[in-house]
């Protein structure tokens, strides 16, 4: 019930967020994160490659996690992928819920597990040079604290 | 025969972005397969040297060095993910 996607081409965060409570009114409560480039260090351009036949089936395997774990209505995960600009949207990550808890937790275990499980992964451009980013240990500890306890 | 892909820093450093080859003999696992993989070439050798920083992916799953590789699989190879 969270529909993903991955496109080259910019998303209307403002109007995928509507539609989650479009028409509903068992939904109470709507969360949303949106990942932009920043244009900071000098960053003149973003550039993420994907892996094709996988990074769609891992994010709905993300996506499907989210939805066991917590009582959700609904949600849209959207991912862009090639050459991007300082300001750009990247990624979208909205849920629908009855109550904003599992609105909130959901969102932002989508966001750590995007982070650590979708195979993407980012070239900047500064200064006339390129090189790719590197994973942070904050994401892999980020993700960890929402393994099951048992 | 084993549909190896490369992505992102692994791609540049073997200089191809995948190739398909014959699973050898003996190698059964993903562990005996990167190392297998490490002699081929001095790229591949280079591109593979630092093993905390390769991750894999068996038919499109994440897959540790245990787990098992056969005929047919799709196998990628690539750093640690940094899209989100």
């Amino acid at each position: 019930m969270i529909a993903v996607r991955v496109q080259a081409e910019p998303f209307d965060a403002g109007a995928e967020i509507a539609a989650l409570s479009a028409g509903r009114s068992d939904v109470g409560a709507v969360v949303s994160f949106t990942g932009l480039v920043r244009g900071d260090g000098g960053l003149t351009a973003m550039t993420l490659e994907h892996y094709p036949a996988m990074t769609a089936p891992a994010m709905a395997r993300i996506a499907a996690e989210a939805a066991a774990r917590w009582p959700l209505l609904g949600g849209t995960v959207v991912h862009r992928i090639g050459r991007l600009l300082p300001g750009d949207p990247i990624v979208l990550v909205a849920v629908a819920a009855a109550h904003r808890a599992a609105a909130f937790a959901a969102a932002e275990f989508l966001m750590d597990w995007l982070k650590t499980r979708a195979p993407l992964w980012k070239r900047e451009e500064a200064g006339g040079e390129a090189r790719w980013v590197e994973a942070r240990r904050e994401d892999d500890a980020a993700a960890a604290r929402w393994e099951a306890d048992g | 025969m084993i549909d190896l892909l490369y992505f992102a820093r692994v791609r540049e450093a073997i200089g191809v972005d995948g190739e398909v080859l014959p699973l050898p003999a003996g190698v059964a696992a993903v562990g005996d397969l990167l190392a297998w993989l490490a002699t081929r070439s001095p790229r591949h050798a280079a591109a593979l040297a630092d093993r905390a920083a390769i991750r894999v992916a068996v038919n499109q799953a994440f897959a540790g060095d245990e787990a098992g590789v056969g005929d047919g699989d799709e196998v990628a190879v690539f750093p640690p993910v940094t899209g989100g």
